[in-house]
């Protein structure tokens, strides 16, 4: 019995080694910063001026077959390249195996993303019925569709023609394409962020710190126009200017009207955008769990009783 | 398998049917009154938890494939339709994407087991080959199944991977277009990716069948690694393993069930929620955890293979790294002829016991170093692990086969399963 | 059954019986429990998604339609008929015996506005969409619709008139949002 307990132990050791290799392996990448945190989509742009401009590229990355190829930050060690992304751990309600979101917080995010981030990104795979989930009623929400114009069609002159959004209607986006987005941003496509939360390590941590983390550039750093120093970007630089200031939203419910709180709200929004069934995946969880677990320890019950007999 | 004696039921229904096709006699038979060793440990439980991975698969994989759409426009928005809108179809999408490590945790235990007991050694050498084909069938299954998805993970390993063959000589570029259906990994890869990793589970599950009917024609080997003597050395399929077996899956599907419904993203990465760009490689490309090893081989053969101070080079890095990532697979293959000892356990063979645990340490190691940036230390670390590796199986165990002196082995089964109870009674009293 | 019968045969000693059967009857419980709540998820997931419900309803412009035209829109992935009937065609759906009728429903039932017929435009019979749309079409013996796939015929208020179809066109859930706009569904 010893015996076999030890094994048992053993081959789940066996696994969870395997996993700690594999979170051993994204763990620097989440504090060092590896050139990974890149922009991918902001990489696309392959006009040699673009990069001067680039958005929310370290422009060590800019020249991204060379960035991985001399990996300039490997694994955990920091940057020598000036680098050093700043990603402080925060502490979410959504945090945990039992945590939720905050509804007021995820519509003052919303209003907040709706008030200034929209102006240039979009939010693809998002719709305006999925607000139901911050707790809006439907016609709070056929009324935000409803501000938005909404180009349809073609209709029966073969015409493609504008009207008020519906809820069904997935989010508008600023740009018509990302041709047009790049031509309106010095070359630099603003991303998506309709998965941002789970496109970058970090999540949560990583937006509120990218919104929190412009800074003065250090003495000895020169930045070009349309750069902007940021201490918790990878390399430091990007084309995005600081977006938020204090005051500038004007929220309901009294809540302070500070970067610090925009900055946290929109975020929680953004996260809850990137997996909207948070909440109903882990109260699932939780609910497999004990059964799987009461089911465990009836199964080992019956496999003592049948086993007691054997010689 | 129409002959021989066919048992009788109780349930007329299940009587009638049997008579005519008798599958409940061969059920009975094969996982009833099978004469199983009575003394088997929770490692064997790994090929039932298995297989209920393959299957478990195969189920939720069918019902995302209701909702994906193999276009590579429209491929990231189907699966983002899943994960959104879709009913349960978070569930379906996060269960498919864990349970693909799962079944790997799984098979890599099960993997260790064969080696750790002598499985592979005379009578069950066909046994382990086929399940090495298993393995091999489930890694093209998992690569294809990971770039489906069409982001900027799944997209790149396609490049990279479906690359390795543009290393074969002559030919390679061809072979390349020939996967691709193009010029780069694009519509056409996809939907071939899409098409055959629908079709290979159904392949892995035939060659599973297979591979149980192999073990049930040589019997299950044992933690002692000795042959069955007679009856008092085994019990009844059921339910002595039946209900062990159930147990240590349900056991498992803990950890399943923790890592899909907590921590679903754990075993991913970032770039996998980015749409695939063929224009830009994320910084940091890696592989799915299960072949970071296999993937640090690869990248461990740095240097060309030629006459040393000549120019003449046999083998190129790049060629050389792609033989030795297939090389080290096709090792399994021939593993039961370069171990020829005749002990079959580890437990009695304390020096290849010792080698063997080397050999898992140097895996894991090699699946970190293949998570890391190919320079440094890493690189290092990555040859002198590869070179262990090779050195294992072709320098190690053939020396082993014939220099180790066993410990004695016990007289039978049954024997050593009293000895151990009774010593146990010792010291509880 | 294999396997019930194979632990009796085996070894049952009498007094362990009845705890054993009970763990047996406790897992298989659990077992099958299981089972069935997890397959309702794959079940579900079959039925329409979230986004498929939340474009459930279509809106149509009535304004446009001149009376004796039909237009045909796209609701749920069917074709909807709508129909601005002349009087000629709304006086020969009222008159007709009700009780003959293979569906007995009167013309009064199956509009909100005598003037507008709205029905989705599927036969009854196995599905195909009939003819009666374009000025062109063949509309059957009794001036609405005709089903070229098996030859049932429907008169102007859409009623099986002739043929094998069992019912009526089925009239979908609709509201006048204003004099001239409809929301089906």
């Amino acid at each position: 019995m010893v015996r076999t307990r030890f094994l048992l132990s053993a081959a789940f050791a066996v696994m969870i080694a395997g996993s700690q290799a594999f979170a051993a392996q994204s763990e620097p990448q989440v504090l060092g910063g590896t050139p990974e945190q890149a922009e991918p989509a902001a990489m696309e742009k392959e006009a040699a001026p673009a990069e001067s401009a680039a958005a929310e590229i370290p422009h060590e990355a800019a020249a991204p077959a060379a960035a991985a190829e001399h990996g300039a930050e490997a694994g955990g060690a920091a940057s020598h390249s000036g680098g050093h992304s700043v990603i402080a751990e925060q502490s979410w309600s959504f945090d945990g195996i039992f945590g939720t979101y905050d509804r007021a917080a995820l519509q003052r995010g919303f209003q907040v993303y709706k008030e200034v981030c929209s102006a240039c990104h979009s939010m693809s795979r998002l719709a305006y019925r999925n607000l139901a989930d911050l707790g809006y009623t439907e016609a709070e929400i056929k009324a935000i569709a409803a501000d938005v114009s909404i180009t349809d069609g073609p209709n029966d002159e073969g015409e493609m023609f504008d009207r008020p959004g519906r809820p069904s209607d997935h989010f508008r986006a600023p740009y018509v394409n990302i041709q047009a987005a790049k031509y309106a941003n010095n070359g630099a496509f603003p991303p998506d962020l309709s998965l941002i939360a789970k496109a970058r390590h970090g999540g949560a941590d990583y937006i509120y710190a990218i919104l929190t983390g412009y800074e003065e550039p250090p003495a000895n750093r020169e930045l070009l126009p349309g750069q902007y120093w940021n201490k918790a970007m990878n390399g430091n630089v990007l084309a995005m200017p600081a977006p938020l200031n204090a005051g500038q939203v004007a929220y309901g419910d009294g809540t302070d009207q500070s970067v610090d709180q925009y900055a946290r709200d929109v975020a929680q929004f953004l996260t809850w955008a990137a997996e909207p069934h948070m909440e109903v995946r882990k109260r699932t969880g939780v609910k497999v769990f004990l059964f799987l677990l009461v089911f465990t320890g009836v199964l080992y019950a019956a496999k003592r009783k049948v086993w007691s007999k054997v010689h | 398998m129409g002959s021989g004696h066919r048992a009788t039921f109780k349930n007329p229904v299940v009587n009638w049917i049997d008579e005519r096709l008798p599958i409940f006699t061969l059920m009975q038979k094969e996982y009833g009154t099978f004469p199983t060793p009575k003394n088997f440990n929770y490692f064997w439980s790994f090929g039932g938890i298995a297989m209920t991975m393959l299957i478990l698969m195969i189920v939720t994989g069918i019902f995302l494939a209701m909702h994906y759409t193999p276009h590579a426009s429209m491929a990231f928005g189907s699966v983002e339709h899943i994960m959104r809108d879709v009913n349960w179809g978070w569930m379906l999408r996060y269960l498919h994407m864990n349970g693909a490590s799962f079944f790997f945790i799984a098979v890599y235990i099960h993997i260790f087991r064969g080696m750790y007991y002598g499985s592979y050694k005379k009578p069950r050498e066909l046994l382990w080959i086929l399940g090495v084909i298993i393995f091999l069938l489930m890694m093209a299954t998992a690569f294809m199944g990971y770039t489906l998805p069409w982001s900027q993970m799944g997209g790149w390993a396609a490049t990279v991977i479906t690359n390795l063959f543009s290393a074969i000589p002559v030919v390679g570029d061809s072979i390349v277009a020939l996967l691709w259906g193009g010029f780069s990994v694009d519509n056409p890869t996809l939907n071939r990716f899409f098409a055959l990793h629908y079709l290979m589970p159904f392949v892995i599950f035939a060659v599973v069948f297979i591979h149980v009917w192999a073990l049930h024609i040589s019997g299950s080997n044992n933690p002692l690694g000795i042959d069955v003597k007679g009856p008092q050395d085994t019990l009844p399929f059921n339910p002595y393993y039946t209900i062990k077996d159930t147990f240590g899956l349900a056991v498992f599907m803990l950890a399943y069930v923790a890592v899909t419904f907590f921590f679903p993203n754990m075993l991913s990465h970032p770039d996998h929620y980015v749409q695939y760009d063929p224009m830009v490689t994320p910084a940091h490309i890696v592989p799915e955890w299960y072949f970071l090893p296999f993937y640090a081989i690869l990248r461990a053969i740095t240097f060309d293979i030629g006459i040393p101070f000549t120019d003449i080079v046999f083998i190129p890095a790049k060629l050389g790294g792609v033989i030795a990532m297939f090389g080290s697979i096709a090792l399994l293959l021939v593993l039961p002829w370069l171990d020829t000892h005749p002990v079959r356990s580890a437990r009695f063979r304390p020096l290849y016991r010792q080698f063997l645990l080397l050999l898992v340490a140097s895996v894991v190691v090699l699946g970190y170093v293949g998570a890391q940036l190919p320079e440094g230390i890493w690189v290092i670390l990555g040859q002198v692990c590869t070179a262990y590796y090779f050195g294992f199986f072709l320098i190690i165990l053939p020396i082993l086969s014939r220099k180790e002196v066993a410990k004695p082995l016990p007289h039978s089964i049954n024997e050593a399963v009293l000895k151990e109870q009774s010593l146990k009674a010792e010291a509880s009293v | 059954m294999s396997t019930k019968a194979a632990s009796h045969s085996h070894d049952t000693p009498p007094e362990g019986g009845t705890r054993r059967d009970f763990l047996y009857l406790t897992a298989g419980a659990f077992g099958a429990v299981g089972t069935g709540i997890f397959a309702w998820p794959f079940i579900d997931s079959m039925n329409p998604s979230a986004d498929t419900l939340a474009m459930a309803t279509t809106e149509v412009d009535l304004a446009p339609i001149e009376a004796g035209q039909a237009i045909t829109v796209v609701w749920r992935g069917k074709p909807v008929f709508i129909r601005h009937r002349t009087a000629e065609e709304i006086a020969s759906a009222n008159d007709v015996d009700v009780a003959s009728l293979r569906d007995p429903q009167p013309d009064s039932e199956r509009v909100k506005k005598p003037e507008w017929l709205i029905m989705v435009g599927i036969c009854t019979h196995l599905g195909c969409v009939p003819l009666g749309q374009k000025k062109t079409d063949p509309k059957g013996d009794f001036g609405g619709w005709f089903c070229p796939c098996h030859g049932s015929h429907y008169d102007s208020s859409g009623r099986i008139r002739k043929g094998p179809a069992p019912k009526n066109l089925n009239v979908p859930e609709y509201t006048f949002t204003s004099d001239t706009t409809i929301r089906i569904g």
